[in-house]
């Protein structure tokens, strides 16, 4: 059974912060989870997918987040309890029925977790939702550590019924892919009735019509709601202290940077000189339980990722409570003390230590310190991002790179966000030109695609994935097609939301709970909207690039491209080889080819490696995932291909 | 609370290599025998756009009683397991000091940069002498090689968890291996990978 369904109270789990998120979600009974796949956030939902058998639930991959956080407020207008999972970027994506449900009220516990990725480990943006929060007026959570993330994920449920207003719970990367021990609490029953209730007077938050409107009305109920939980947030036992009574310098933080802050203090040995005010409850702040917590020491320092959202709030609460506080001097990311860019840790926090309390701390002796960098500058390679072995995208971009270069008109792809952003790298040749958010790369096409009359003749070309199709490239390419706008749009379909680690979209049979479900065809979708569409394997790198020549003569508004071939990670690739790859060592005539090293040097797949001492090519055992493409660039034909039967 | 006094606390490890190496596996499994003991336990793991031929970097924290920063400062690796040799002088790069002890795996993965032939990759020879510089005590282990025997070369993670037991530099054995392999991998691994955990340390302390 999994541990995260386990019955036995009080048991201790290490779980991975998302697990302890998908744990307190089901410990607070909830019926519903949805989401759209967004890396550090994935597996909230693929975790309570495994289980929705077990636990009566229902959990969907929706097509966009906006979609996701509207299937999850159904839910709890029928007055159950639902979860909707998002990353930071999402809840951009998701914010305009996210302001009108803010307004309209929530029945049912209703809880949106966004996962932020400070320092972008696996995003193009560090984002920050918590700004959402505020500016929606909806309360905001964020978890300390791995417990809180459950237990925390649980109260806002509880929270949220109470102030019939949705409850956001904000995690970050090192959270939600981090992972700690977690004591787990009771499994509720599973049994629950969902009825919508429409009849009551039109007005009444239970039984009446559910909307924003009247604005004047809701808005003045729903700050209403703002006040209340500030007074709950007075007592909240996820605001926390620790430290002297008197301590010299009062840290306020909140998430992950909590754990950074407590190192950093653990390791200058600051326990009777630095204060720790951890704050889970982040927006609306409880002004008594800061007003008395300021009062402690004139000096605080405001630890946080990524921008100063904590700080701007305590600083307003210190303004109004100037006069019976006194004046603070303030230390975080508007003074320069901590860096405003880029993901918080321990050193940072170390840093900020020794300049406010003028400390000395060596991190690494310099002895040690000066050998290190030199063996490491002088051996270490740089290990570039790159496509796995046997990615399609290398084949897709291989052939796309190629056919701009022979049609040279100067021709450039608008790129879009999956694995195949990294086409931006030599990894794909370098070949994206623009890289914005999810479906940008066709719209910004349609418009290139109408600068003719401006004297623009390059070929304009946009990728994207297939489940960034489905998310919200496919009215980039209505607005293309309707208005006639002279683009190739490429869908690379490797059957999967491959990224984020398979998770499936509308265009597979399969749903997130593993039921046989409509596949909906990307090339009938687009056939349908009136572009001609054309389907290419990738891996042929005779026939797509001589499409892709052809389809840049046809002058006709809006093409597209459909280059379909299975992510290497597939279950199904990784369990079967197209073919044994081998280089004939006879036939590979090295250094005395005028290709000079096209497979290793250009192509750069991991799989084939430069043999320095035989000087030939060799193909990595280990690593080669079989897809035969490198037989089709050696000029002397070396790298031979066997089909596995 | 651990069963065992640790000579640190909180005692810091770091288990790195190259995305598709089983890293993130490897670490779970290290961190569950330690969970088992009584620690608390902390990881904190770079995968993601990482998972993509970069360095793959987990930083496990063990405590008696308190959670730690999933993020080990700088100067602070207290053992250094490496699925990857390169990646050993470019973690002490960072988190290295004169006492840490380091296992490593002798199996290159090629950066893009050196496949190309814009980079170049040091001998095994001049990563072992660098290591050994860098630390208190270095094993190097031909963990992708024995599992290529095996017939998988993704048990050079399982054999790597071996040496570690095998050092005795962590309150773990074979018996807590046994435990965690049986509750979280399919029932039909746990031979193979029991093999692999004995050739780990074997290769440590014959």
């Amino acid at each position: 059974m999994s541990k995260l369904i386990d019955e036995n109270e009080g048991a201790q789990y290490l779980y991975m912060g998302n697990e302890a998120i998908a744990r307190g979600a089901l410990e607070a009974g909830i019926s519903l989870a949805s989401g759209y796949p967004g890396t550090p956030s994935s597996e909230i939902i693929e975790n309570l997918a495994k289980v929705a058998g077990e636990r009566n639930l229902y959990v969907e991959w929706s097509t966009n987040e906006k979609v996701a956080m509207e299937v999850a407020a159904a839910a709890s207008f029928a007055q159950l309890r639902s979860l909707c999972v998002m990353k930071q970027n999402g809840v951009n994506v998701a914010s305009d029925f996210l302001l009108h449900l803010a307004g309209s009220g929530t029945r049912g516990g209703m809880v949106l977790v966004t996962c932020d990725d400070p320092g972008a480990l696996s995003s193009v943006n560090e984002g920050e939702s918590r700004h959402f929060f505020r500016m929606v007026e909806v309360p905001l959570l964020e978890p300390g550590d791995f417990q809180e993330a459950k237990d925390m994920t649980k109260w806002a449920f509880e929270l949220s019924e109470e102030l019939r207003s949705l409850v956001a719970v904000r995690s970050v990367t090192r959270m939600s892919h981090a992972s700690g021990n977690v004591k787990i609490g009771k499994l509720p029953s599973t049994d629950k009735q969902a009825e919508f209730r429409y009849s009551g007077f039109i007005l009444d938050p239970m039984e009446g019509i559910v909307g924003s409107a009247p604005v004047a009305f809701r808005h003045a109920e729903q700050q209403e709601k703002i006040k209340k939980v500030r007074e709950i947030f007075e007592d909240c036992p996820f605001n926390t202290y620790e430290g002297p009574e008197k301590p010299d310098l009062l840290v306020i933080t909140s998430s992950a940077c909590t754990l950074y802050s407590r190192e950093a203090i653990n390791l200058l040995g600051l326990q009777d000189r630095v204060g720790l005010l951890k704050i889970g409850t982040t927006w609306p702040l409880p002004p008594r339980l800061l007003t008395k917590y300021l009062s402690l020491t004139d000096r605080i320092l405001i630890v946080e990722e990524v921008l100063p959202f904590l700080e701007d709030n305590v600083k307003i609460i210190a303004a109004e409570q100037a006069k019976a506080i006194g004046v603070k001097t303030f230390y975080g990311k508007n003074n320069g003390t901590i860096p405003t860019a880029g993901e918080m840790n321990p050193d940072h926090v170390v840093a900020a230590f020794c300049k406010i309390l003028n400390i000395e701390y060596v991190t690494m002796s310099s002895e040690y310190e000066q050998r290190a960098q030199l063996l490491g500058f002088t051996l270490v390679p740089n290990r570039e991002q790159t496509f796995c072995p046997g990615c399609p995208h290398r084949a897709s971009f291989w052939s796309i790179h190629n056919a701009l270069q022979l049609d040279n008109r100067k021709g450039f792809v608008c790129g879009d966000i999956g694995c195949y952003t990294m086409a931006m790298l030599p990894t794909g040749f370098s070949t994206l030109k623009t890289v914005h958010s999810m479906g940008s790369g066709t719209g910004i096409a349609s418009g290139f695609g109408k600068l003719g009359p401006f004297g623009m003749d390059q070929p304009v070309l946009s990728v994207c994935g297939d489940s960034t199709f489905y998310h919200a490239a496919m009215p980039a390419l209505v607005n293309a097609v309707h208005h006639k706008s002279n683009i190739i749009m490429i869908v690379l379909d490797n059957s999967g939301t491959a990224m984020t680690g398979f998770q499936p979209h509308p265009g597979l049979a399969v749903s997130a709970m593993g039921d046989e479900v409509p596949a909906i065809d990307v090339a009938k979708i687009c056939e349908a909207v009136g572009a001609r569409v054309e389907v290419r394997d990738p891996f042929n790198l005779k026939e797509t690039p001589d499409t892709l020549l052809e389809l840049m003569e046809d002058q006709e508004g809006a093409k597209v491209l459909i280059l379909r071939q299975k992510c290497a990670l597939s279950p199904e690739r990784k369990a079967k080889k197209y073919f044994e790859m081998q280089v004939d060592e006879e036939r590979c005539i090295g250094e005395e080819c005028g290709c000079n090293r096209l497979c290793t040097r250009i192509l750069r797949c991991p799989g084939l490696f430069w043999d320095k001492e035989k000087k030939t090519a060799r193909i990595d055992e280990v690593l080669c995932a079989g897809c035969g493409v490198c037989s089709y660039i050696c000029p002397e034909e070396a790298i031979i291909r066997k089909e596995v039967a | 609370m651990g069963n065992t006094a640790l000579p640190k606390d909180p005692y810091s490890i770091i288990i790195t290599g190259v995305g598709g190496q089983g890293n993130v596996m490897a670490s779970r499994v290290l961190a569950n025998m330690l969970v088992r003991r009584g620690y608390q336990i902390t990881i904190g793991e770079t995968f993601g756009a990482s998972q993509r031929g970069g360095s793959v970097m987990s930083h496990i924290r063990i405590s008696q009683n308190a959670t730690w920063s999933p993020q080990i400062p700088k100067g602070k690796a207290d053992v250094v397991v490496t699925l990857e040799p390169i990646e050993a002088i470019r973690v002490l790069m960072t988190y290295g000091n004169p006492d840490v002890q380091v296992l490593t795996n002798t199996r290159p993965i090629y950066p893009v940069g050196v496949i190309s032939g814009e980079l170049a990759y040091p001998s095994i020879e001049e990563i072992q002498e660098s290591v050994k510089d860098l630390s208190a005590h270095a094993w190097f282990v031909d963990a992708t090689e024995e599992a290529i025997k095996m017939g998988n070369p993704i048990l050079g993670n399982i054999i790597m968890i071996g040496a570690v037991a095998g050092i005795g530099a962590l309150p773990v054995d074979r018996a807590d291996f046994e435990e965690v392999i049986k509750e979280n991998l399919p029932a039909g691994t746990l031979e193979v990978n029991l093999q692999a955990f004995d050739v780990g340390v074997a290769k440590v302390t014959a």
